[in-house]
């Protein structure tokens, strides 16, 4: 083997071995960074939000090193496959669907979910119970998907891509909408108040959040949701146990994030970090 | 993964459609350009030297997001008629492409005519052959001859351009790809299969321009 050869060879496996996380005991974390409060990103490019504080103070509990790396939402699933990195905390919501390919911790926050519109629009009253729970079902919940469904049809809602609410929107459950998907929420909310969608879903505080930043006026209608499509709150997503090594540590790793939930909830610090991001307790 | 396939197919019919309107429209903007930028006329050469310079000196994503994203935060735009075709994601995404693609048209077609020799409108001036006949006969022909290898590869760079369409909602190839990989998440192969799909429509217009490029080669 040439000498050129050995040091370029050498060279890509160092790439290799850095590239994978599996091999340093440090936990790497993945976020979008771009879905406040949950995720963000400050005007230096820092990544902040509640998630950022909850995995610092999460790392803190378990006595283990964290990294938060960014991740692109639609290749956050992707990226935790390929050991990009050992763990999602991204606003991303508990499903059937998701835990077909990867398992979650318990939740450690819950949102609800909500339709917006710009103010004065026409689907600005729907005359809807405030919450609807899927899970529960029942009249009242039947009553309103059709009140929903009505006012919907035909009209252009935007969602971010491979989210629990472009999955809703698509479900049949309120119709065959226009459903057009954005890669993040900034987009969205732009498009809202650009007039290019009638109406937008997503977390309620989302919408919340971006009408006080940017004082567009951005309005919640009909009912928040939850249950159902929406999933059982938002968790930590880890690998699916796998073989060998890395596999238990994967494991390990599930059990550890549980614990460490389950102290953080018992010492306030869950309660606080929500009431600081969302300006009301989100935290379960 | 198999039930994905017709999806992606379906897809295809917007991909194509987007980079043939896309390529037809650049056409007439590249050739006004190129046009005038042989004008002696100071202002209008620079027109188009500066059309040419910003819209191939940018990348197709920035140009994209300003016409899709930028200009919809134009309050005047978004109250005047034209907000018709700059609210539907369609019409930027063709309008941002045509203006990228035309900017190169341009630029191959003006290097076309430059390379003409001048012995040879010498030749057709000689002939008594008149100024239309000359441009129709002599002039046009050589150009074309000339622009098909370089607008070969504009016609190919064009058809991998409209996978930034996807980025303005669009469900072309790209588009349709990637929402399939969010609810699947195996990247690698539907991407496999839309990029074979992209390999099989280059191949189609590599072999069209090559078909072209005998056609007009007058040295056989």
């Amino acid at each position: 083997m040439s000498k050129f050869k050995k040091i370029f060879l050498s060279a890509i496996a160092s790439v290799l071995l850095l590239s994978t996380s599996a091999i340093a005991d440090k936990i790497k974390i993945g976020t979008e960074g771009a879905y406040p409060p949950w995720n963000a990103k400050d005007a230096s490019g820092n990544l902040i939000g509640f998630e950022v504080d909850l995995a610092k103070e999460l790392c803190t509990i378990m006595g283990r090193e964290c990294t938060i790396v960014e991740q692109d939402w639609d290749g956050m699933i992707p990226a935790l496959l390929m050991r990009k990195f050992d763990a999602i905390m991204a606003g991303m919501s508990i499903t059937a669907e998701r835990q077909k390919t990867i398992t979650f911790s318990q939740g450690y926050a819950d949102e609800v979910a909500s339709l917006a519109v710009m103010k004065g629009s026409g689907l600005g009253s729907m005359d809807t119970p405030e919450g609807v729970n899927l899970s529960i079902g029942g009249a009242d919940v039947k009553k309103a998907l059709t009140t929903i469904t009505a006012a919907l049809a035909g009209k252009t809602v935007c969602v971010q891509t491979a989210t629990i609410h472009q999955n809703f929107l698509e479900s049949g459950d309120v119709g065959k909408v226009n459903v057009r998907t954005y890669k993040t929420q900034d987009e969205v909310n732009l498009d809202l108040a650009a007039g290019r969608c009638d109406a937008a879903l997503a977390a309620a505080v989302a919408f919340t959040d971006y009408a006080e930043k940017s004082g567009k006026s951005v309005v919640l209608v009909g009912p928040t949701f939850s249950g159902g499509a929406f999933g059982n709150g938002v968790g930590v997503g880890i690998r699916q146990a796998g073989d060998g090594a890395i596999g238990k540590r994967d494991v390990k790793l599930l059990k550890d994030f549980n614990k460490a939930i389950d102290k953080a909830r018992k010492q306030g610090i869950i309660s606080e970090l929500a009431i600081k991001h969302f300006g009301f307790d989100a935290s379960m | 993964m198999i039930e994905s396939f017709p999806r992606l197919l379906n897809a295809t019919i917007l991909t194509i459609e987007l980079t043939l309107l896309s390529l037809l429209f650049g056409v007439f903007v590249g050739a006004f350009f190129a046009v005038l930028r042989t004008s002696k006329v100071k202002i209008l050469y620079f027109i188009s030297y500066y059309y040419s310079y910003i819209f191939r000196g940018t990348p197709l994503l920035v140009q994209i997001f300003i016409i899709y994203f930028g200009l919809g935060q134009v309050e005047w735009l978004r109250e005047s008629f034209l907000w018709v075709i700059f609210k539907e994601p369609y019409s930027c995404a063709i309008i941002a492409f045509t203006l990228n693609t035309g900017a190169y048209t341009s630029e191959i077609f003006r290097s076309a005519f430059e390379t003409i020799q001048k012995g040879i409108l010498e030749a057709a001036e000689g002939l008594g052959l008149n100024k239309i006949h000359t441009f129709f006969k002599i002039k046009l022909p050589i150009a074309i001859k000339q622009s098909l290898p370089a607008y070969g590869n504009e016609m190919i760079l064009m058809l991998k351009g409209t996978s930034l369409a996807s980025t303005v909602t669009l469900l072309d190839l790209t588009g349709v790809a990637k929402h399939i990989i969010s609810t699947t998440f195996r990247p690698i192969e539907v991407f496999i299969v839309a990029g074979s799909i992209y390999l099989l429509m280059t191949f189609i217009i590599h072999n069209f321009i090559k078909i072209l490029e005998k056609k007009f080669d007058y040295s056989k």
